[in-house]
């Protein structure tokens, strides 16, 4: 079945045989109460090379391990590379001037406290192929199909 | 990827002596677009994923949406978004959209036994329609269904609970809310009359103390947890308790954590009224002046099949709902059971943290603001749980004023909005209503203009049931939109597959993508997403927010609005209403349930130049009028003037949301509270409107104990949940490449000594076997939760893992939602010899 229903999408027929075999993750078993092994888990990407980002406000994801790093109450690890007083020891990228502001929009003499839980936005990589691409398209592209005479 | 630092490095160094040389470049060669080129066209919209309602702002170019990011002027995130909504931008964009209807069909006709395939709109509404009818003919409105979402815009509910309720005469009508929210929303209704929360996140920024009973807010609310940790770290003296049962994300960054055995929060509960009693910290004036007791039924089974040995066993499982008046000294005297001693021993918590915990509440000078979500809601004693919130504060007068606040935090983005406010319940009708209230129809009828007599006061199947009727051959014409129920509902295997594949029953699904569900389903119905259609959500502090369509959908695909309204046209009032209701009222008769359901003079009062020239809308060009002004005007008219009053509709979209009631153009930030609210009489302090007599309820209520338990055989207790990259079953949050990347499979968290007992490494694949199922998984020892011994987290949103083949189907016998957190199972390694033989 899960065949017949590739083909009623075009970009099914492209992606499904590269695919199919982890579809079970989005459509899963065939039939439902088939038994699925478990995929193995994932390693992360430790590479610490930077991704391009999809827009401008896309959070950069966080291309090391982040393995028992400490987010408490008493200590940011991630804070302790990447703000602005540490970047030039630790030469990490200091977080975005928009930490450095408060709900209002005022800039503050430090890192914002409403910019402390870095994990809601950063998250690491693992280094697993997409269960299906992704047809969102790069603004970059869309502005050079079109160029203008300069 | 195997470019080293190193190289690139050195690549920015050849780039920077370039720069340094003071190269010329001509301006053609820097390549920069400049001017309309660049131009992204920027709309508000707020996100499409959790309760909290954040504002969004969205670039379109070319018919695209190519970036989001946070709102500055959204009131809710200013300017934040987890994660997720960072991601909106992709959520569209999966390979495997579903642009064309398919359905199962073998030699030109429906066969429930061929593969899907693809068909016409035509094709597929016009089997729908004929076994709609089939099953209308052959056994009345109890046997058709449909079962909605938390997720459905404010339009789809309203015109779903019309269709349903006024087309189709059945109250088989439930949202998927009713997994996540019911016990709050009956908790609400019990306590004071009236739905929702009193009042909003204002009271971030005004509490002393944060409690949060059941809810990983780091994970499941990154938004609201900023504000949180904004005011702990702002204000020393503030102070987070987090009572859970294993640690997380959120009992890190908490001052306190309160690890305690499953099921016993109502202990814990119980033991700080108690001590609130004991220390003279009971708010007399308040309570004299505004609350009244009342106790509990006992005893009142876990929701299960009737037949069930437990359901047998409970003395009052026919009347769990049921209470009776009682006093402050009768209250004080239940609750007395619960000192200290007790209490540590029972819950597993150290008496030293209890204590803390209930000064937190008994101190006058100390605001505090409890909060939860689904480890309370999601509790087969749930509503019990929430009066005991509730219960406190009102013993000690702390809430309805800023920073003084017990909140209900929703899973879903119109869990208020949708499923609540307008009521897509089984028992429900719009501005809390219900449909076993001949008044409340009768008003329905009215607004509806519909012939009296015609609703059907008969409560409806909920989500549950819904299965268990499906199953058993009794509900037979079923459309799911908007959910993914059949990896989300408990005890899948035994309860929601076998109802879907049953040859007595017809099963539509309607998805933007081929989910679990919809592979099951007989027919599937692309569907447009987000803002690909008008809509408007209402999130968890009463807030109203709406936004335009902004781009097309992809093929064939329609919203869930343009599919409810364009299936009505299939149907005559002859057809489905009682041959006396249209005797007794001649002008309806022959008409289609379009006619009378929307073009009933005000759905249809709007036309196609109030929308705007800037603005796409598929839906109200399809019929031709403004279909979403036309139904939210109509449904504001159940709540304007007593207490649930909706703006002009064309406020929304100029604004970032409003808290209802608004009232003379205002909105309301604190319910119930006289000089914040314009329904509180002055010189009255405070009033709980919603009931009669104006007082709150305090309800006695004890511990039971939860309907499955570890033993010796299922040894381990398990709890299901989400992940902060992952938003509920993952139909939108596994398609975007980053998300899937940073989580990207379930697996088992489980105590590193649970693991070694068992011989088990991290990273192994093992069994996870409940008395009802069995999914495999791997195990993880490490990582963001850390769980005691004896328990073991799965998240839900994984479709080869489906872990809710193993959970089980009790529920809050009074709200009839799932208790996802608490059932026995045991752990297999997988054999090697086993995995040799795949």
């Amino acid at each position: 079945m899960r065949r017949l229903l590739l083909s009623a999408s075009a970009a099914w027929l492209v992606a499904g045989a590269l695919f199919a075999q982890e579809a079970p993750r989005l459509t899963g078993p065939e039939p439902f109460n088939k038994e699925t092994p478990a995929p193995p888990m994932q390693r992360q990407v430790t590479d610490d090379f930077r991704r391009k980002r999809n827009y401008p406000d896309q959070p950069p994801l966080i291309p090391h391990s982040i393995e028992g790093y400490a987010l408490d109450l008493n200590a940011n690890k991630c804070l302790a590379c990447h703000a602005r007083k540490f970047t030039e020891q630790s030469q990490a990228p200091m977080i975005s001037v928009t930490h450095y502001q408060d709900r209002e929009g005022n800039t503050l003499g430090g890192v914002s406290p409403r910019r402390y839980s870095c994990l809601a936005c950063h998250v690491p990589q693992t280094g697993a192929q997409p269960l299906v691409p992704n047809t969102f398209v790069d603004m970059d592209a869309l502005v050079e199909r079109e160029p203008r005479g300069r | 990827m195997d470019v080293s630092r190193r190289t690139v490095l050195k690549a920015q160094a050849a780039a920077a002596a370039a720069a340094v040389a003071g190269i010329d470049l001509p301006a053609e060669a820097q390549n920069l677009a400049a001017g309309e080129d660049i131009a992204l066209k920027w709309s508000k919209a707020p996100c499409r994923f959790c309760g909290t309602g954040c504002g969004v702002m969205v670039g379109v170019k070319d018919g695209r949406v190519v970036a989001t990011h946070g709102d500055m002027q959204a009131e809710v995130n200013r300017g934040l978004n987890c994660v997720k909504g960072y991601f909106l931008s992709k959520i569209m964009y999966g390979a495997d959209r579903l642009t064309r209807p398919l359905m199962r069909v073998r030699d030109g006709k429906f066969d429930k036994s061929a593969e899907l395939q693809p068909v016409s709109w035509d094709q597929a509404f016009d089997e729908m329609a004929r076994q709609w009818k089939r099953v209308l003919r052959e056994k009345g409105p109890k046997a058709v269904g449909m079962f909605g979402s938390g997720q459905w815009t404010i339009f789809e509910g309203y015109a779903a609970t019309k269709l349903m309720r006024a087309g189709f005469r059945s109250n088989n009508l439930d949202p998927n809310a009713r997994h996540c929210m019911a016990s709050a929303a009956v908790g609400f209704i019990r306590t004071f009359g009236m739905d929702e929360p009193m009042g909003c996140y204002d009271d971030f920024e005004h509490a002393d103390a944060f409690v949060l009973w059941g809810s990983n807010m780091a994970e499941m609310h990154p938004i609201l947890w900023t504000r949180v940790i904004d005011r702990r770290l702002s204000a020393p003296h503030v102070r987070i308790a987090t009572l859970s049962t294993y640690g997380h994300r959120t009992t890190e960054l908490s001052d306190q954590s309160l690890i305690f055995q499953p099921g016993t929060d109502l202990a814990i509960l119980n033991f700080v009224a108690s001590y609130i009693i004991q220390n003279g910290a009971v708010n007399r004036d308040f309570v004299d002046r505004h609350v009244k007791f009342r106790i509990a039924n006992t005893d009142i089974g876990y929701g299960l099949r009737p037949e069930h040995v437990l359901e047998q066993r409970a003395s009052h499982a026919d009347e769990a709902a049921v209470s009776q008046p009682s006093d402050f000294d009768a209250y004080a005297r239940m609750v007395s059971d619960y000192n200290l001693e007790k209490t540590a021993e029972l819950t597993g918590v150290s008496k030293e943290r209890l204590l803390t915990l209930a000064k937190m509440y008994a101190d006058p000078k100390t605001k505090v603001m409890s909060l939860w979500t689904m480890g309370l809601n999601q509790h087969v004693r749930g509503v019990w749980a929430n009066h005991l919130i509730y219960n406190i504060h009102l013993l000690t007068g702390k809430i309805s004023e800023p920073g003084n606040s017990p909140f209900s935090l929703t899973g879903q983005p119109s869990a208020c909005g949708t499923a609540r406010e307008v009521g897509t319940f089984a028992h429900r009708l719009p501005a809390d209503m219900q449909v076993n209230n001949p008044e409340h129809r009768k008003h329905a009828e009215e607004i509806w203009k519909l012939p009296p007599g015609l609703l059907n006061g008969e409560i409806g199947y909920h989500a549950v049931l819904q299965d268990r009727m499906l199953k058993d051959g009794k509900l037979n014409a079923y459309w799911i939109m908007c959910n993914n129920n059949l990896q989300t509902a408990p005890n899948t295997n035994n309860e929601t597959y076998p109802g879907y594949r049953n040859p007595a029953n017809f099963i539509v699904c309607s998805d933007p993508y081929p989910t679990v569900t919809a592979m099951a389903a007989d027919v599937v119905l692309p569907t447009a997403m987000w803002v690909e259609k008008e809509g408007a959500y209402g999130n968890a502090e009463r807030r109203t927010h709406m936004w335009r369509q902004l781009v097309n959908a992809p093929g064939d695909a329609r919203s869930d609005l343009w599919q409810l309204m364009e299936f009505s046209k299939r149907f005559t009032t002859d057809e489905v209403w009682a041959p006396d209701t249209l005797t007794a009222h001649p002008e309806y008769k022959g008409k289609s349930l379009f006619d009378v359901l929307w073009r009933n003079g005000s759905v249809d009062a709007f036309g196609l130049d109030e929308i705007g020239a800037d603005h796409e809308n598929v839906e109200s060009k399809r019929f031709g009028f403004y279909v979403q002004k036309g139904l939210f005007e109509e449904y504001a008219a159940f709540g304007r003037g007593h207490g649930h009053d909706l703006a002009p509709f064309d406020r929304y979209h100029e604004v970032r949301g409003l808290r209802w009631p608004v009232v003379d153009g205002k909105e309301t930030r604190w319910r119930y509270r006289e000089g914040h609210d314009p329904y509180v009489e002055k010189g009255a302090g405070w009033q709980f409107y919603g009931n009669p007599d104006r007082r709150a309820v305090v309800m006695a209520a004890p511990y039971e104990p939860p309907a499955e338990a570890p033993d010796q055989e299922y040894d381990l207790w398990l709890v299901t949940g989400r992940v902060l990259e992952h938003w509920h079953s993952g139909s939108m949050t596994m398609r975007v490449p980053e998300l899937y990347r940073a989580f990207t499979g379930a697996v088992m968290f489980m105590h590193p000594d649970d693991a070694q007992k068992r011989g088990l490494r991290r990273g192994q694949e093992v069994r996870i076997v409940s008395r009802r199922g069995e999914i495999r998984s791997r195990v993880e020892t490490r990582g963001r939760n850390t769980m005691p011994p004896g328990r073991v987290f799965v998240p839900f949103f994984d479709a080869s893992q489906l872990i809710n083949k193993a959970t089980l189907d009790a529920t809050d016998p009074i709200s009839k939602q799932t208790d996802f957190k608490k059932c026995a199972v045991k752990v297999i390694g997988v054999a090697m010899t086993e995995r040799g033989a795949e």
